[in-house]
């Protein structure tokens, strides 16, 4: 027997990036905008969606894919509204894979405009994983409280915009909205930042003009 | 906790990689780990521990070294390295920067007996 050194160099994350590769090349070539949504738990992720739809459906083509650990509840939230939705329970793990949507990708109709990707309520894991989005939005709700960029910057650092939620409660709260806008942009100086709330639809407009402009510059790539 | 999960990728690829190379036990594991990768390397260690028996790599030693972050400015040019955020320019204070290096978490090398 002989020992030997054997050198590797393969990125942990090698399968994920060439799976999400795949899963982004086929949803731009057919002009599907994939937003992946990352937050933690009950910042308001599906009530942004259901918001979103209420603007955009039916007269644009929208699908929503939602990870959970358990449960249809968020799938049948959706449904609800009209707008088909694949629900993926990952039994455990904490956040979306590539491999999970590829599982799905072939149910996804081809006439999709927008797909919303609802990542498992989480700001630490679901940043490492590329799920083949075209955006990536971090969603903070007001009550969570001002020092989240900070304490979990790579949901911030990178994503393209940051959703702040709720923020009817800001009366409520000694929530500092200008801190957080500052401290989000020390980590990440591209970030947009919208301001929303599902309840009153105050900003809700804002995030709609982003979508409608994000796609255009998608199928103007792809022209 | 995602470590379990890329704990999981790890043992993918020194499974694929003992049969290429005829490997009968992995001895030594190493990896390159950068600060920005999301690795908790404490985590890492653990899982890797749990996951190692009845494994080829049963009685592997896992060696991570840590990766610092380097980044270039975008505005004057300026390279530099950092282990905090914000990622500032020390030469003209900018943010706005590229990532270089040390986000990644690879597989650099293992020792095994053949």
């Amino acid at each position: 027997m002989s020992r030997r050194e054997i050198t590797v160099l393969e990125d942990l994350l090698g399968s994920n990036k060439k799976i999400a590769a795949a899963v982004r090349n086929l949803l731009e070539s057919r002009g599907t905008l994939a937003i992946n949504l990352m937050s933690s738990p009950g910042s308001g992720k599906t009530s942004l969606i259901e918001k979103i739809i209420e603007s955009l459906h039916p007269q644009h083509r929208l699908a929503v894919i939602e990870g959970d650990i358990e449960t249809e509840l968020d799938a049948a939230r959706i449904r609800a509204k009209g707008v088909a939705a694949w629900q993926i329970t990952t039994g455990g793990a904490c956040h979306l894979e590539a491999k999970m949507m590829a599982r799905v990708i072939g149910e996804i109709p081809a006439e999709t405009e927008f797909l919303f990707i609802e990542n498992v309520g989480n700001l630490v894991c679901p940043a490492s994983y590329d799920l083949g989005e075209t955006l990536r939005w971090v969603l903070l709700s007001v009550t969570e409280g001002e020092d989240k960029p900070k304490k979990y910057p790579k949901a911030f650092l990178t994503s393209q915009s940051l959703i702040i939620t709720k923020i009817d409660l800001l009366s409520h709260l000694n929530f500092d909205l200008e801190r957080v806008k500052r401290e989000a942009k020390e980590i990440n100086p591209n970030l947009s930042i919208l301001a929303t709330s599902a309840k009153t639809g105050e900003g809700i407009s804002a995030v709609i003009q982003l979508l409608l402009n994000q796609r255009q510059k998608l199928l103007s790539r792809h022209a | 906790m995602h470590e379990l999960s890329l704990v999981v990728n790890l043992f993918e690829l020194l499974e694929t990689k003992a049969k290429e190379e005829k490997i009968k036990r992995i001895t030594l594991v190493r990896l390159r780990c950068g600060v920005f990768s999301g690795v908790v390397p404490e985590c890492f260690q653990t899982a890797f521990d749990i996951y190692k028996k009845e494994t080829i790599a049963s009685e592997a030693e896992l060696i991570l070294d840590i990766v610092p972050v380097r980044f270039q400015c975008r505005h004057c040019g300026q390279e530099a390295s950092q282990d905090d955020l914000p990622l500032l320019c020390p030469r003209c204070g900018s943010g706005n920067v590229t990532i270089l290096d040390g986000t990644e978490l690879t597989l650099v090398s293992l020792e095994a007996e053949v």
